[in-house]
């Protein structure tokens, strides 16, 4: 045990004030112990087949899509905030910037190893590069998620190499430094793979052509949905950035960023919901109105069905779109943390109804006259599987928080704060 | 050979037997269901569903509508989605093929599907003890976790096709391809032929001014027609319709 406390000790930067061994040891038993039942579910899934969940032929994704496309909007910002500092050059944002990276990392390859055990024969995964349909939105994610996740390991490997351990190794310090100078690329590279993606997420249901709920028209090749998608996402994911900051901060008792990147990041996120939401009723708008209404599908044929009703759609824009705008935005409010916090998980509730409304609620609604309104629970499987992911995620953000230098210069690592 | 092949199922005559579900599923060798699977993770590419016009006592009637892939022949739902082309349409017959083969199993297709007619395999396919020697050697088992639907029997196509290239004739007899479920009909309720030929019979059946096809509105050309005497039951055909409110699987 005093060798663990030893070797502990000796991989935290020099001078970083962080918990004890043992106190961060029993932080990590329920998450650990959390990632294991949700490896078993998992296990079970991939063994036994996807019988072990609770999706059926007419409800084919269930919460796994759900979720995926809720944390991979989450994860928007990371590319956001690479695109802000080294493309618009939004410096004062640089301390914020490899906690970024780190939750872009966590969400992306939380989602990807999810969507692995989604799959009827996850082996057959490579047919999609092998056999690619281009004119499948499916095809766009794959392509774009699976070359964001190497580029978001690129820009993870820098401030991993960081480590006051790691740059012990001289060709890790050559390393780093020569993907030091990458970073501008990668985050140029990363803000145009993850706008591609993000949108195609969206496309990938509006594209439903025999899904009235879902079918949206658009511009050229790409429904509205598409771009709700991009907006949605670089509206939320500074949003996110700021919660997870800040429970950091709560957990960790500890000063990790200025107010002013938490204000600053929050009048990005708010500016860009209530560009959002205004979009979001104008598209809602045509398509009640024209677009589903050209195919034999009134508004009641949608929001007739407790509990998916018309206050779904309110409390979508409303309270959980224009209030956080509202929140974010004002000085009144966006000055008090309080106000900005809520404004922030307010924001983050609408994106999580948005994705639930775009995949659950459309499969759970009728297309046929006669069919049936269904229902669908996930399976204790279904749930500890994903809940695994979130243990993923924390373990892995505890885990760099702890050894690598996160929000700043950490005094006596030796670093200057970036993505590489 | 330059096709489209469609049925036309007469509604009227339909009795709801079932002779076409237990056709299908013996000539596609599809397994029978597992202990646990309900009517929603079962396997069925054809289906016959019960629907009712939603009145009590006298006034209450009852239609069985057979649902099966409709064969989309425009903008077809199914084929844009599959990221890795397991779904195509084929050209020469208007058939929308599936390759269980190439299929990821990652079930866009059934959600894109509107006619909820594909089908994933949620088990490994097993059979009791001997039944095994009843499988039908023309067509490949499904693995689990792949998607299947109808493919009009496919199989029978390519056994009418090398018999008329054993006999030189370059197209087929039609009386050598008729899908089980079509042959199974003991009311003779389904017609099936090539929709693009004006002489065969299904082409005026699906012409007949009491012919309609489901949700045709979406604009994706279903080659599946359906008849009916019955002015509630053509109403089925899209949502804004006088609406049946009860239906339940068979």
């Amino acid at each position: 045990m005093s060798e663990l406390l030893v070797v502990d000790r000796r991989w935290i930067a020099r001078g970083a004030e962080r918990s004890s061994t043992t106190r961060f040891l029993l932080w990590l038993v329920p998450w650990v112990a959390l990632l294991a039942l949700g490896i078993y579910a998992a296990g079970l899934c991939l063994y036994y087949g996807l019988n072990q969940t609770n999706m059926d032929n007419r409800f084919a994704f269930g919460m796994w899509i759900f979720l995926d496309l809720a944390i991979i909007a989450m994860g928007a910002g990371a590319f956001f905030t690479g695109f802000l500092v080294y493309i618009l050059k939004q410096a004062d944002l640089k301390p914020i910037l490899n906690s970024a990276v780190v939750l872009g990392f966590i969400c992306y390859s939380g989602a990807v190893a999810v969507l692995m055990v989604d799959v009827g024969q996850p082996l057959r995964a490579w047919f999609t590069f092998w056999y690619p349909n281009t004119h499948s939105m499916l095809t766009e994610v794959t392509f774009c998620i699976t070359c964001y996740l190497f580029v978001l390991i690129l820009e993870y490997i820098p401030v991993l190499l960081r480590n006051r351990q790691l740059r012990k190794v001289p060709s890790f310090l050559v390393f780093e430094h020569q993907l030091h100078h990458l970073v501008p690329v990668l985050a140029a590279l990363g803000a145009f793979l993850s706008f591609f993606h993000q949108g195609s997420l969206g496309g990938l249901y509006g594209v439903l052509r025999g899904r009235p709920f879902a079918f949206r028209q658009g511009f050229a090749i790409w429904p509205s949905t598409f771009f709700l998608f991009i907006l949605s996402a670089i509206a939320v994911g500074p949003s996110f950035l700021i919660l997870v900051t800040a429970a950091a901060e709560k957990l960790t008792g500890q000063k990790l960023v200025q107010p002013g990147v938490f204000r600053k990041l929050g009048l990005i996120s708010g500016l860009l919901l209530g560009v959002y939401v205004a979009a979001k009723a104008i598209d809602t708008l045509i398509w009640l109105n024209i677009t589903s209404r050209a195919v034999g599908f009134a508004p009641w044929d949608f929001y007739s069905y407790k509990p998916f009703g018309s206050a779904l759609l309110f409390l979508e824009i409303v309270p959980l779109g224009l209030l956080p705008a509202f929140l974010l935005t004002v000085p009144l409010t966006a000055k008090k943390r309080g106000w900005l916090l809520c404004g922030a998980a307010l924001a983050c509730g609408g994106i999580l109804l948005n994705r639930f409304v775009l995949t659950v609620q459309t499969l759970a609604l009728p297309t046929l006259a006669f069919d049936e309104f269904l229902k669908y629970i996930p399976s204790w499987q279904e749930v500890a599987s994903f809940a695994g992911v979130i243990a993923y995620g924390v373990i892995v953000y505890s885990l760099s928080y702890r050894y690598l230098p996160m929000f700043g210069r950490v005094k006596g690592a030796d670093t200057n704060v970036s993505v590489g | 050979m330059s096709a489209r092949y469609g049925m036309v199922i007469d509604l009227d005559r339909c009795t709801g037997c079932g002779s076409c579900m237990v056709a299908c599923a013996a000539e596609n060798n599809v397994p029978p269901a597992t202990s646990r699977a309900t009517p929603r993770t079962g396997l069925t590419p054809m289906l016959v569903r019960k629907v009712s016009n939603g009145a009590d006592g006298a006034a209450k009637r009852e239609v069985f509508i057979p649902i099966s892939c409709m064969h989309c022949g425009n903008e077809t739902p199914c084929v844009s989605v599959c990221p890795q082309q397991a779904v195509e349409v084929d050209k020469a017959t208007g058939i929308v093929m599936q390759m269980p083969q190439r299929c990821l199993g990652c079930r866009y297709c059934m959600v894109a599907c509107p006619y909820h007619a594909r089908y994933f395999n949620w088990w490994d396919p097993a059979w009791p003890a001997g039944m095994e020697k009843s499988l039908n050697p023309g067509v490949a088992v499904r693995m689990r976790g792949v998607v299947e639907k109808c493919n009009l029997c496919h199989a029978r196509l390519h056994s009418a096709m090398e018999k008329a290239a054993a006999n030189r004739k370059k197209e087929i007899d039609p009386a050598d391809y008729i899908p089980a479920c079509v042959e199974a009909c003991p009311t003779g309720a389904i017609l099936f032929g090539n929709l693009a030929d004006k002489n065969d019979g299904v082409f005026s059946a699906a012409h007949s001014p009491d012919a309609f096809r489901l949700l045709a509105r979406l604009g994706t050309e279903p080659k599946v027609y359906y008849k009916s005497g019955q002015a509630w039951v053509r109403a089925l055909a899209e949502r804004d319709s006088e609406r049946a409110k009860e239906s339940e699987h068979v």
